[in-house]
């Protein structure tokens, strides 16, 4: 196993150096990722070289544009194993994504005491959409518990079934706990249910192999921005028979088959849920950014961060009066949230900030899961492939700086 | 570095001097700061005059808003009401002795914003804040 994965060279912002002369140490890549060179070359590449709209010119910049868009759709499906590109929809990110299903899918298909189940440990961008139908239509929202050990509670989702909900929300990956839930068993019990899944992909699709079609997952969204790509792009992937079957989102260019003046049609997938000149250079940048992860593998990539998060969680829990939220090593991703006794999360960002180790203090986007811990907030160390031993002995020191001016 | 949290700033959040509740108290108030959790509630009793002879903070917070909230308190006994209303931002700074980005701004100013929301409405209290 290698004691890195050699990529530090690919991100140009790793050489910048953070309050005068130290080293940037990143440890919120769960917020964001940063970017390799290779990804911000095919955005400015396409800026210098061929920018032009998509869709709508027969000139030679407006072919090559389209041409490179819809590459990396296809690359995209790919990357995540999905067969048919055109189940892939180009949306600003993942909340934008799981706010269209619950617009498009769920104002059409959800009514009057309709059950719908979310889990405890959802960030708000799968929580509030749903909240947002909740009051319109009178439906109920149930949540899935946690364990102790910060796992969904599988009996309890059992249980929750019986009331035949229509539908049901739930992530990948927590981005608080770390918790990689079992997705497969999840959508394949909420299918005997006749529930339709929808899977918050944010924090999977960057971190190991995700096969969308194996999965079964009826919608699957993701953003660009943690893994690589740019801001401002991301995926909704929808079958095919839901898609054609869902209204459109929002209304304009490029939706449409035909307008008039008396109405209009829709345009076929994925065209009808993109309305508008879409973010090109960002789903050209997110092509590269596959290109980048696919070169790595994303077996390799997983092994890495596994070999990483289990040091670090060695590490901390070597440190007294550190304790981690979530689960054993063996069932998370590169996530570690933790509490330090008698120090505010606030206090250790800042502090650790000052040595230029980066990390997130706060409720991470999921309130209810820090109301559930019975904790105000939290700090939160996440790793990505660029971080290395190093940057987890860093963090150690970090910390016990931190106790020391609060000693 | 340390700088932001000098020893004055790490000893009244350690060892507060205002942290506790008032029976009968004459003015309370309670907020939260949404972004970071932080809650914090004042209590204070004032004499006939309208002066303060009491004032105590209970909640929980950072450093900063902890420390923020004790060295306010501690500097407004014997002051009147109408003091109170005054305060400004610029106290709260010249208290900590330290300058804050934005984000900690909030964090600092929690407690101002509760104070004067106790011997205010609300409403206002808000308006007044953002004036100063
Ligand atoms: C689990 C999870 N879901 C959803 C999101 C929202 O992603 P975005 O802000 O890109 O829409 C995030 C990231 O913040 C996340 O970690």
């Amino acid at each position: 196993m290698p004691n890195t994965l050699n990529v530090q060279g690919d991100f140009p912002i790793l050489k910048r150096k953070i309050h005068n002369e130290n080293k940037l140490v990143y440890l919120d890549s769960a917020a964001t990722s940063q970017k390799p060179s290779s990804v911000i070359q095919a955005v400015d590449n396409y800026y210098s070289n061929t920018n032009a709209n998509v869709h709508r010119g027969i000139h030679f910049l407006a072919e090559e544009a389209t041409e490179k868009y819809e590459n990396a759709r296809k690359k995209i499906a790919k990357f995540v194993g999905v067969g048919d590109p055109n189940q892939i929809i180009f949306t600003r990110n993942t909340t934008e994504s799981i706010n269209l299903v619950a617009r498009t899918w769920g104002s059409k298909f959800l009514n009057d005491d309709d059950v719908i189940i979310s889990t405890e440990m959802e960030h708000h961008s799968n929580i509030v959409p749903w909240f947002s139908l909740v009051q319109e239509k009178n439906l109920s929202l149930k949540f899935v518990q946690i364990t102790s050990e910060g796992k969904l509670d599988i009996d309890h989702f059992r249980a929750l079934l019986k009331l035949n909900p229509k539908l049901v929300a739930f992530t990948h990956m927590s981005n608080v706990l770390g918790t990689i839930n079992p997705v497969k068993e999840i959508i394949e019990m909420a299918h005997e249910a006749g529930a339709i899944t929808v899977v918050d992909g944010a924090q999977s699709t960057p971190h190991f192999p995700v096969s969308i079609d194996e999965l079964d997952a009826d919608f699957y969204a993701f953003s660009a921005h943690k893994m690589c790509g740019p801001t401002g792009i991301g995926i909704l992937f929808g079958k095919k028979a839901l898609l054609e079957n869902m209204p459109p989102f929002l209304g304009g260019g490029d939706m449409i088959k035909k307008v008039t003046f008396k109405g209009f049609s829709a345009n076929s997938i994925p065209y009808k849920f993109e309305a508008g000149t879409p973010a090109i250079a960002q789903a050209i940048g997110f092509g590269a950014a596959v290109d980048y992860l696919s070169t790595i593998g994303m077996k390799n990539v997983c092994s890495y961060e596994k070999e990483l998060t289990e040091y670090a969680m060695e590490i901390l829990s070597g440190i007294n009066g550190l304790h981690i939220l979530g689960p054993s090593a063996v069932d998370r991703g590169g996530v570690i949230s933790f509490t330090l006794d008698h120090i505010h999360p606030h206090d250790i960002a800042q502090i650790l900030d000052q040595s230029g180790i980066a990390v997130r203090a706060g409720h991470h986007c999921a309130m209810p899961l820090h109301e559930k811990l019975g904790l105000p907030a939290s700090t939160r160390a996440s790793f990505y492939i660029y971080n290395t031993k190093n940057d987890i002995d860093d963090l150690k020191e970090g910390l016990f700086h931190v106790q020391k001016v609060f000693s | 570095m340390d700088d932001l949290y000098r020893e004055i700033i790490i000893e009244h959040y350690k060892n507060p001097l205002h942290k506790g509740r008032i029976e009968n108290s004459d003015y309370t108030f309670e907020d939260e700061n949404p972004l970071c959790g932080d809650h914090l509630q004042i209590e204070l009793r004032v004499n006939a005059d309208q002066k303060v002879v009491d004032a105590k903070f209970d909640g929980q917070g950072c450093a900063i808003s902890i420390s923020a909230a004790d060295l306010l308190l501690d500097s407004i006994i014997g002051k009147s009401i109408e003091d109170l209303k005054a305060l400004s931002k610029k106290d709260i700074l010249d208290l900590l002795g330290i300058e804050l980005s934005p984000v900690r701004l909030k964090c600092a100013l929690l407690s101002l914003k509760v104070l004067k929301a106790a011997v205010y409405e609300l409403q206002e209290a808000d308006d007044d804040l953002i004036q100063k």
